[in-house]
């Protein structure tokens, strides 16, 4: 057990070490196996999906919501959902869910800039007038209690988001402030040693 | 029967009934787009708060926790409506922030709910090995963190869409 953990924000993806003993597929019930989707063709399931299975009726919702709120067809854009998951992140310090997602970022957008500024400079990262309106706005809403305010959102449609594009920038920071309090908290980010 | 709406209908959900003046508005034109996002938050809703299997957390355990963290999210109205489904006297008196209990179990799991819902950034494994240390099970760990995680998606929800319906007055 001499893997690293790690601390700093990175884009090369970790592995992640639960904290708490995940759910055994072995011994797993007809409704965790139904959540988990195992089939006879697919039996490969992450520690972290099997550490929510101790939660099956959670997760069994918590996927397809999850998958449309990142993925759902039209308004924002996928890159810029990635921004909106970013935020939170940062926010939250989940070490593991910035790197996934400021990959999936750099490879929508072509463009590693981005989150390179963010990792280096945090909050003041100088970034274009659109980018910048999303993060302010994400790491606002990120925050406990919230500090997003009507100007906030204003900075935005000034940005040339639209009311559409708002809400998915809403969902995207919301549902991160979900998935970084599962993934930061039940486990660690974690480089394997040698 | 007696009447005709020809508003887009938005789904009956907890979220969109806390945001008040949406009708009309674009914020509902964009919620009907985004219709299945509302029914799954719903559904997301009843499966953190009244589970069919609740495991080691009662029904009311987890409304008066829920309310203790949309009070520590200066959600007052969303932190009245939980503890609205407490039944337990005792219990609905941990829905208030700066309470504390006698059962170490309970004790070990406000202290974690607090620091999950306001200093998330903060946590480490220590703080998950008080709560194993405290007896209780990693299931219940998870089903703990479920609580926390989804009540801050939600209210963070509700507050983008009231500050939308604001900022387009």
């Amino acid at each position: 057990m001499s893997d690293d953990v790690i601390h700093r924000f990175t884009r090369t993806v970790p592995e992640w070490r639960p904290r708490v003993v995940p759910v055994k597929l072995a011994e797993a019930t007809p409704e965790q196996l139904e959540a988990l989707q195992v089939t006879p063709s697919n039996t490969k399931v992450s520690d972290y999906v099997l550490v929510l299975a101790h939660d099956v009726e959670t997760l069994k919702v918590r996927s397809p919501l999850f998958n449309a709120i990142m993925y759902g067809k039209g308004g924002l854009s996928r890159a810029e959902r990635e921004l909106g998951a970013l935020a939170a992140s940062v926010v939250n310090h989940c070490i593991y869910c910035a790197a996934v997602h400021a990959d999936r970022h750099a490879q929508l957008s072509k463009d590693k800039t981005v989150t390179d500024k963010l990792f280096a400079m945090g909050e003041k990262a100088d970034l274009g007038p659109r980018d910048r309106a999303i993060l302010d706005f994400g790491m606002r809403l990120a925050r406990t209690p919230h500090e997003a305010t009507v100007e906030d959102v204003q900075a935005l449609r000034d940005a040339g988001l639209d009311e559409g594009e708002i809400l998915d920038l809403t969902l995207s920071t919301a549902l991160f402030s979900w998935a970084n309090r599962l993934m930061h908290i039940l486990g660690d980010p974690v480089r394997k040693a040698g | 029967m007696t009447e005709t709406i020809d508003t887009p209908t938005l789904p009956a959900t907890s979220v969109t009934a806390s945001v008040a003046g949406l009708s009309g508005t674009a914020t509902e034109a964009a919620i009907a787009a985004r219709r299945d996002i509302f029914e799954k938050t719903e559904a997301a809703e009843i499966a953190v708060l009244t589970p069919a299997e609740a495991g080691g957390l009662s029904h009311d355990l987890r409304h008066a926790l829920a309310a203790r963290i949309a009070a520590l999210h200066g959600a007052d109205d969303q932190a009245a409506r939980y503890r609205a489904g407490v039944k337990e006297a005792t219990l609905a008196a941990l829905a208030d922030v700066g309470t504390t209990a006698q059962d170490p179990r309970l004790a070990a799991m406000l202290r974690f709910t607090d620091a999950v819902s306001t200093k998330p950034a903060g946590i480490t494994a220590q703080d998950v090995r008080d709560l194993q240390g405290a007896g209780i099970s990693d299931a219940d760990i998870v089903r703990l963190a479920e609580l926390n995680a989804f009540l801050a998606y939600q209210l963070r929800l509700i507050a983008g869409l009231r500050l939308m319906v604001e900022a387009a007055r």
